[in-house]
């Protein structure tokens, strides 16, 4: 097993270079340029700051020394905002993001499994309809109605918590409920199906109805019997989640006005931000690589028949 | 193998009947069915598949499946007290601790996500509230030597997956008898077994329901099986049993056409000539859906009369207990007047 985890680890390695490398020529692909405007700038302005961006140089040397930089940890300026570097911008919003991110999936993780079982073991009743009914809600709605729609009910009409803003800035720890919720409905919609579906097949299997045989009563069956295999499904949909909810928010970030990662990752691809887009991505990368291999890790625990070696 | 009339009576079949409600119609899959087990005593339950015979020891068990399921009349008597007007709560403390059952897939019927003890020991702790965990857990180990697994205590810690699929009915057999049932339902516990491994299971089966004095129900569809394990044998058709005897006797006088049928269909290696064709009867079991009330048999029946198209036979005692449903064993005299009457009926 750790011989299993030293390898999964190292193999991130090239994983990641691949990565890196495969964005860093896609983006200068792309037409345009981070200092390409409408108006055109004077030539020696332009020699100028390619110069000093060394846009001048041949592209693989570009890539030599961004590469460098990178093993050293430096992710280099913005070409865009000239304040700070891409480090910096990362490491200020990347923790909003994992915040709120978090509080989202823990939402969805409690109330989508609770929903999915319950749902599963009231099969076809009010219960599962209305609950799968929420579901399919939580689906189909997009972000950009469900979180006005909060901020409506429950910071303008009712007062319980703020409109926007963030615990950082100092308004208040309530600031992430709106954001966490809003957030969260999508996962938590897809996590109810995933374990209503997997819970009524595990509950038909030949191994419940041998604990039904034993004389089991129906909770000790769902939680000790039939609650590990029914999990496999949902831990195998955290991985990309867990990604996808820490760099996918960026439209609950610009209506919470939460510092986030979000807003870099599509302003940096207008702008064609080279660094910047290549650092938000590695920062994605990682978060998926990771994840990947701590749901794969999770499985091994869950599953007995699963082993690494 | 021999009847055991003194021996008291522990499950009692009486005119079970379970029916199915599905789209299609009500399915009758259990319509009327009647047996009684005596201690120590194995019983076997043959039929073709859909003939009814795993939905009755389920109904017996009740874990039919409810909705579509549904136990509609009859009674199952466990040492007297009708188990199907028990609570679910009640009827909880019966199974796997009075009435136990191994299924027909070994390598499905074992939780793979839990090791072979904690599934071992909930049952017994969950049966014998005052067990603690070792006592449970030495109890298991016992009983996994009694039914052959080497290096028992090591490998109760180990996983289903780890074992094969014999190895696993084996466990499956521990775990069923681990709190001395009075009855154990064997549902085609071998169907999925290798060939070599179908005799030693069965031949432990024998080997401890004569050792626990536990009396026990096998499904099958293998009449070599039967002749091998039973006391008594019940030939099931279309949710009914259409014959029941003592096991010499079915074999000796099988008086039904179907039961007939099924023997011939046994491949034998003393009586049967090199180039023979095997034996097999003609046409397909009948859908159960709205079964009209004539004997279900007749389309395959070479001997069917008119009387079998129209009125279900009744149940007739050919002496020995040998019970048969078949107009062949019925009076010329009464079967004129149960057509007669049937005629009328449908002219009224």
């Amino acid at each position: 097993m750790t011989k299993y985890i030293v390898n999964r680890l190292l193999g991130m390695i090239p994983t990641l270079l691949i990565i890196i490398t495969l964005s860093f020529f896609i983006v200068r692909v792309a037409p345009g340029g981070p200092f390409a405007s409408e108006r055109k700038l004077p030539e020696v302005v332009e020699r100028n700051i390619e110069a000093k961006y060394h846009l001048d140089e041949p592209l693989i040397q570009q890539y030599g020394r961004y590469m460098f930089d990178i093993l050293r940890g430096d992710l280099g300026p913005s070409f865009k905002y000239k304040d700070y570097d891409v480090n910096y911008y990362i490491a200020n919003s990347l923790p909003k993001s994992v915040v709120l991110g978090s509080w989202a999936m823990l939402i969805a993780l409690v109330f989508g499994i609770s929903a999915g079982i319950i749902a599963a073991v009231r099969q076809n009743t009010w219960i599962d309809y209305t609950s799968m009914g929420i579901a399919v809600i939580g689906i189909s709605i997009p972000l950009f109605v469900i979180a006005p729609v909060l901020q409506l009910i429950f910071a303008m009409k009712l007062k319980w918590l703020p409109t926007s803003g963030w615990y950082t800035t100092g308004e208040g720890y309530a600031t992430v409920i709106l954001p966490a919720v809003s957030l969260s409905f999508a996962y938590f919609a897809n996590i109810a199906r995933l374990m209503r579906s997997s819970m009524l097949e595990t509950l038909r299997s030949d191994y419940i109805r041998t604990a039904k045989a034993k004389g089991m009563k129906n909770t000790t069956i769902i939680f000790k019997h039939a609650m590990k295999g029914a999990m496999l499904p949902v831990v195998s949909y955290l991985g990309p989640a867990f990604a996808g909810i820490i760099t996918g928010s960026i439209v609950v970030e610009q209506i919470f006005r939460v510092p986030g990662l979000g807003k870099f990752f599509v302003q940096s691809s207008f702008n064609r931000d080279y660094t910047l887009i290549v650092g938000v991505v590695i920062v994605y990368s990682v978060i998926l690589i990771v994840m990947n291999f701590v749901v794969d890790i999770i499985y091994a625990q869950l599953d007995p028949r699963i082993t690494y070696r | 193998m021999s009847m055991k009339p003194d021996a008291k009576v522990v499950l009692e079949v009486k005119d079970l009947k379970t029916y199915f409600k599905t789209d299609a119609g009500v399915v009758k899959a259990v319509d009327g069915v009647s047996f009684s087990v005596r201690e120590g005593e194995t019983i076997g339950i043959v039929g073709e598949s859909g003939s009814g015979k795993s939905v009755t020891n389920l109904s017996v068990m009740r874990l039919i499946p409810s909705p579509p399921g549904k136990i509609v009349g009859g009674e199952v008597l466990f040492e007297g007290k009708d188990i199907l007007k028990l609570t679910e709560k009640q009827m909880r403390s019966y199974r796997g601790n009075k009435i136990s059952m191994i299924f027909q897939d070994p390598m499905t019927s074992l939780n793979p996500f839990l090791k072979i003890s904690t599934q071992m020991i909930e049952t017994i702790q969950l049966h014998e509230k005052d067990v603690s965990k070792q006592e449970a857990l030495e109890r298991s180990i016992e009983m996994l030597k009694l039914v052959g697994i080497p290096s028992a205590e090591k490998r109760i810690q180990s996983y289903p997956h780890q074992f094969s699929g014999g190895m696993r009915q084996r466990v499956m057999i521990a775990m069923a008898l681990s709190c001395n049932a009075e009855v154990l339902v064997a549902d085609e516990p071998t169907t999925a077994l290798d060939v070599t491994i179908q005799a030693q299971i069965l031949e432990l089966i024998q080997k401890l329901s004569a050792q626990m004095g536990t009396a026990v129900i096998l499904i099958t569809h293998d009449l070599g099986v039967v002749a091998g394990m039973c006391d008594q044998v019940c030939v099931m058709y279309a949710g009914r049993i259409v014959e029941k005897a003592s096991t010499d006797e079915l074999y000796a006088r099988p008086s039904h056409p179907y039961t007939e049928g099924l023997i011939k269909s046994v491949p034998r290696m003393d009586t049967s000539k090199k180039g023979d064709r095997l034996f097999s009867i003609e046409g397909q079991p009948p859908n159960v859906i709205d079964l009209p009330p004539c004997c279900p048999f007749h389309p395959r029946c070479n001997r069917a009369m008119d009387v079998c198209r129209s009125v279900y036979p009744p149940v007739k005692n050919i002496g020995n207990g040998h019970e048969v449903a078949c107009w062949l064993h019925v009076e010329e005299q009464e079967r004129a007047q149960a057509l007669a009457n049937d005629k009328q009926e449908e002219k009224a």
